[in-house]
């Protein structure tokens, strides 16, 4: 138990940059960034605001990098920022910021808010005020290699339940080929159906792959939690055993925070770019799609519409893909009113899914409401995705609420509809 | 003291005082922010037209639909309150001749009763924009004391400049020096204050552009 | 001597007919803004008037008040007042000189204790005893204080008694003050400008003639119908400011064209008086009009608040702090900027690697 106040400033310290310190002088506290967050929207809370979500790392930026507020810590007329701080803020930078991005994309002065919140969870982690189940989640993943504690064992079991289902082999640690595929324990436990549809696309496709056995999991608790040491453990398992089997490109799952844990923050974990490229499957689907190697043999006919995973869309750049892949499998594709980059998170990214208190999970469901409505207003019982976390945190909701929409993964959906 | 000598003053030493603070406190904030500089991402990028820190730097001006419907006071009265501030600012002939021998540029301005209108208009902005701000509750919650000053640092200017042009309450050359009197005050408080966002909001939308850019989203 | 005639019978003798008097009384309530009828008051009153005895003290000046209140190309309605009033002692216009001129006034002002109204052009010296102006072995401030205790009224004509003028312009080496610094408990109107235009000194007398009490005055004791709006209000070439047409030079285009002249300095804006209305040489013009800006010369300081040619929104004086500042400017940031990075090592160095145990 060696958490403690001094390691979490000198986290924040370490992580202050420039962009920080533009931020903070360029708010003028027009509280456009509450408007864009589902947390507040939902709430009408304004402790959900989120730069004010952001106060901890402020003043350390303040009293720690700027003349001014040197001399005002050391004339003792400052607010030193507390351990008792950092607990209340636990319930601001996790259970109520998924880190979905949305803010940044309003703020009319330019702050890239989610950037910071990604900084001051280094602070908060390692002063111990992360929440429990993010935490435990960070421990199995270290300990056990997937943050549900999902070993090698039982994915060789799904591996030869997809396989008896598809009739296809599912090939492991196989070296030299052109894609390493990553999971997501989400997948393995509630969607192994993913797998299969992979194997199913690949092979009609021509394209050589395997899974590792080393490193199977894409997602990474370290970043949800906000510990880079513990990322960067966790991503270099990836990185080690790709780069080893001297695989083309890695295979990045529908997972959201997946995709930005080994696309964007792997690199920068490791201090150097990769030996192979990261490409999320619905790139690589897409490229079937232009290529013509990705032939339906017939379509989903009843109404959907799509909801955009924050980590994938916005924050991944993954843009183009999703809807031309859909609407080469659905017949009636009806587009959410906030659609693409600007579409609402579905309140349990960043780690806050696995965030078990009754409070959180009650602010989960409160806020979903805002999907709740989309869905509504698109006049569908269908909604389609590409992350499974997503997927599970918005059944759970739907299934709160009573409602009767059934959610669809768009890898699953393609590989369903495949010509055989 | 007579008000020519006030006068005199605040545009002699007063002045000078607070350019020297402005500029001074400028440059020092500049260096101090944009020096810590920042790592060097070595992901490979995803180029993408249209995403990069300078495009952002001039769309995030345009408004968002969706959320100028839920704050429309905080997205119009903001556009109205910076327009109407930078054609009184930079239109009116006594400020472009102000700017000429401070710089060595000059433009045409407006004519003065363009300027009376837009004067009118952005006070009327900044009025609505402090109810603003003390009714809805994200505004009043987030606000401190440096909002309220730094508002009554940017209304006071615009205000005693129409008192001055209009002749009311003080004598006119009394009520002129008022007016440069609080344009100095508000240079001195900008560096050190939100109001430095009028220098800083370019290189923040620049930095939220180009981090996005990177992965090929245009903010 | 000021004598027992009434002024009507004065004009009669003088030759002045009644109708070039009451053309002289309309005019006057038509400068001073009264209401219909006032001519015929005026012309009644001064026609009774017994002239009063005036004092005209000339201080520390350059006589141009005097000269402007005379100047005359034909007989004028400045002319006729001098005939109003008894000009009992003006060293500059008397025939008298020496002892006999100094009697005069002794002799005036004991006759007319508390009833004469003393004019006042010039300031007062006040450094080292107030050496630097004396008559008759008199400093200007005893004279002042001396005569000061038996008029009336005190109508102190131009800049320089009403606010100390250019002598009082910086360093005053001659501690050159206005009459107000030094007389506190008589009324004072102050006729300012350098010179004052005659009508305005002719009207305040007029009106202090015919109602026996000083006109309505602005918070600088100016007579407000002649001082209440600036010259920038009434100016002929307001258009041109209001559209943005400057003169940028004296003999450009727009100088030619006769375009505002506030970018050559003019201080039309922050200077109360009526030459743009009321015009000098009998509405000849007045300075803006002949192509020059105006200098302000009607308010207090005017001689030390800026260049003439330094338009009013422009420094008044050069900004010599903004190199220095901007240097300072940067060795903050950089000092800040160096230590900043100190901090940033010291904090990586303190990095100790996160384990599990680190989160709880």
């Amino acid at each position: 138990m060696s958490a403690s106040l001094q390691k979490g400033i000198n986290a924040l310290k370490e992580v202050i940059d420039a962009p920080v310190a533009s931020f903070f002088a360029s708010c003028v506290h027009c509280g456009l960034c509450a408007e864009a967050c589902l947390f507040f929207t939902e709430t009408d809370d304004p402790k959900y605001t989120p730069i004010h979500k952001l106060e901890p790392l402020r003043r350390v930026y303040s009293q720690e990098y700027t003349l001014l507020g040197r001399l005002g810590k050391m004339l003792g007329l400052s607010k030193p920022v507390t351990d008792d701080e950092l607990e209340n803020w636990s319930e601001l930078v996790y259970d109520s910021c998924t880190m979905c991005g949305r803010c940044s994309l309003v703020c009319p002065v330019g702050n890239d808010i989610v950037y910071m919140v990604r900084k001051l969870r280094e602070g908060m982690a390692v002063s111990g005020h992360a929440p429990d189940g993010i935490r435990s989640a960070a421990k199995r993943t270290i300990e056990i290699g997937s943050p549900m504690g999902v070993k090698w064992p039982a994915v060789q079991h799904v591996i030869k339940d997809q396989e008896t289902a598809t009739g296809l082999t599912i090939p492991i640690d196989q070296p030299g080929v052109d894609i390493m595929v990553l999971l997501s324990s989400m997948e393995v436990m509630n969607y192994p159906e993913y797998l299969g549809a992979l194997a199913k696309i690949f092979h009609k496709a021509g394209i050589s792959w395997t899974l590792s056995s080393e490193a199977f999991e894409a997602t990474n608790a370290g970043i949800q939690i906000g510990a880079s040491d513990l990322a960067r453990e966790i991503v270099s398992r990836i990185v080690v055993a790709a780069e080893k089997l001297g695989v083309k490109k890695v295979l990045s799952p529908e997972c959201g925070h997946a995709y930005m844990a080994i696309r964007w923050e792997g690199p920068n974990l490791m201090g150097r770019p990769f030996k192979f490229e990261v490409v999320h499957v619905l790139e690589l689907l897409d490229e079937l799609r232009r290529a013509g190697k990705l032939k339906m043999k017939d379509k989903f006919t009843m109404p959907v519409t799509l909801h955009d995973p924050c980590q994938i869309v916005r924050r991944g750049g993954v843009l183009d893909a999703p809807e031309p892949l859909l609407q080469q499998v659905v017949t009636d594709y009806r587009p959410v009113a906030d659609r693409n980059i600007w579409n609402w998170c579905c309140g349990g990214g960043g780690g806050a899914s696995a965030i078990h208190e009754p409070d959180a999970e009650a602010l989960r469901f409160k806020v979903f409401q805002i999907k709740k409505r989309q869905i509504e207003d698109a006049g569908v019982t269908t909604m389609v995705t590409f992350c499974a976390n997503c997927r599970i945190v918005m059944e759970e909701a739907i299934d709160h609420y009573g409602m009767n929409t059934q959610l669809l993964g768009l890898t699953e959906l393609l590989a369903e509809h495949l010509e055989d | 003291m007579s008000e020519m000598i006030f006068l005199a003053w605040v545009r002699g030493m007063g002045l000078n005082i607070a350019i020297g603070i402005f500029l001074l406190g400028t440059i020092w904030r500049l260096i101090e922010i944009y020096t810590l500089g920042r790592k060097q991402d070595v992901a490979a990028p995803r180029h993408r037209s249209g995403a990069s820190g300078w495009h952002t730097m001039f769309r995030r001006s345009l408004p968002i639909p969706g959320i100028m419907q839920r704050s429309p006071v905080s997205y119009i009265g903001g556009y109205i309150f910076h327009i109407g501030l930078a054609i009184v600012v930079f239109l009116f002939a006594p400020h472009i001749k102000l700017i000429q021998s401070l710089v060595g540029l000059s433009w045409p301005g407006l004519p003065s009763q363009l300027i009376d209108a837009a004067t009118v208009v952005t006070l009327a902005a900044m009025l609505v924009m402090l109810f603003d701000r003390i009714n809805k509750p994200v505004k009043r919650f987030l606000s401190t004391f440096e909002d309220y000053f730094t508002w009554a640092l940017t209304f006071l200017p615009v205000l005693t400049g129409y008192m001055a042009v209009k002749h009311l309450a003080l004598p006119y050359a009394t009520m002129l020096a008022i007016h440069i009197l609080s344009v100095e005050l508000l240079l001195i408080v900008l560096p050190f204050s939100k109001l430095f966002h009028a220098i800083t909001v370019f290189g923040s939308r620049w930095y939220n552009g180009d981090i996005n850019g990177r992965r090929g989203v245009p903010v | 001597m000021a004598d027992h005639d009434t002024l009507a019978q004065r004009l009669i003798q003088q030759g002045i007919s009644r109708r070039a008097f009451l053309k002289f009384c309309t005019a006057m309530a038509s400068l001073m803004a009264l209401p219909p009828g006032s001519a015929q008051a005026i012309a009644a009153a001064l026609a009774q008037a017994k002239r009063p005895s005036v004092i005209w003290l000339s201080f520390q000046e350059c006589t141009g008040c005097t000269e402007s209140l005379t100047r005359s190309h034909s007989p004028t309605v400045e002319s006729l007042i001098f005939d109003m009033i008894s000009l009992d002692y003006h060293h500059t216009l008397q025939a008298a000189s020496g002892f006999a001129a100094e009697k005069a006034r002794d002799d005036a002002m004991k006759e007319f204790y508390g009833k004469y109204l003393l004019l006042v052009d010039g300031s007062i010296p006040t450094k080292d005893g107030g050496i630097y102006s004396t008559i008759a072995g008199m400093t200007n401030l005893d004279m002042l204080k001396d005569a000061a205790k038996g008029a009336a009224a005190i109508i102190s004509v131009g800049t320089c008694a009403a606010f100390g003028g250019i002598p009082k312009a910086n360093p005053n080496p001659t501690g050159a003050v206005a009459v107000s610094d030094i007389i506190k408990d008589k009324p004072i109107v102050n006729i300012s400008g350098c010179p004052p235009i005659p009508a305005v000194i002719t009207g305040v007398l007029a009106h202090y003639l015919t109602f026996g009490a000083l006109p309505e005055l602005d918070n600088l004791n100016r007579p407000k119908v002649f001082y209440g709006e600036t010259i920038h209000d009434r100016c002929y070439r307001r258009p041109f400011y209001d559209q943005g047409k400057f003169a940028k030079t004296f003999d450009d285009e727009g100088a030619r064209n006769g375009w505002c002249l506030f970018e050559l300095g003019c201080k039309g804006p922050t200077t109360h008086n009526a030459c743009a209305t009321t015009k000098w040489n009998g509405g000849a013009g007045f300075p803006i009009e002949a192509g020059h800006g105006c200098l302000g010369c009607s308010e207090p300081d005017f001689w030390d608040a800026g260049s003439f040619y330094t338009a009013l929104s422009m420094p008044a004086t050069p900004l010599t702090f903004a190199t220095g500042a901007a240097a300072v400017g940067v060795a903050a940031g950089v000092g800040v900027s160096l230590a900043n990075s100190a901090k940033k090592r010291a904090a990586k160095a303190a990095h100790q690697p996160v384990t599990l145990n680190d989160l709880e």
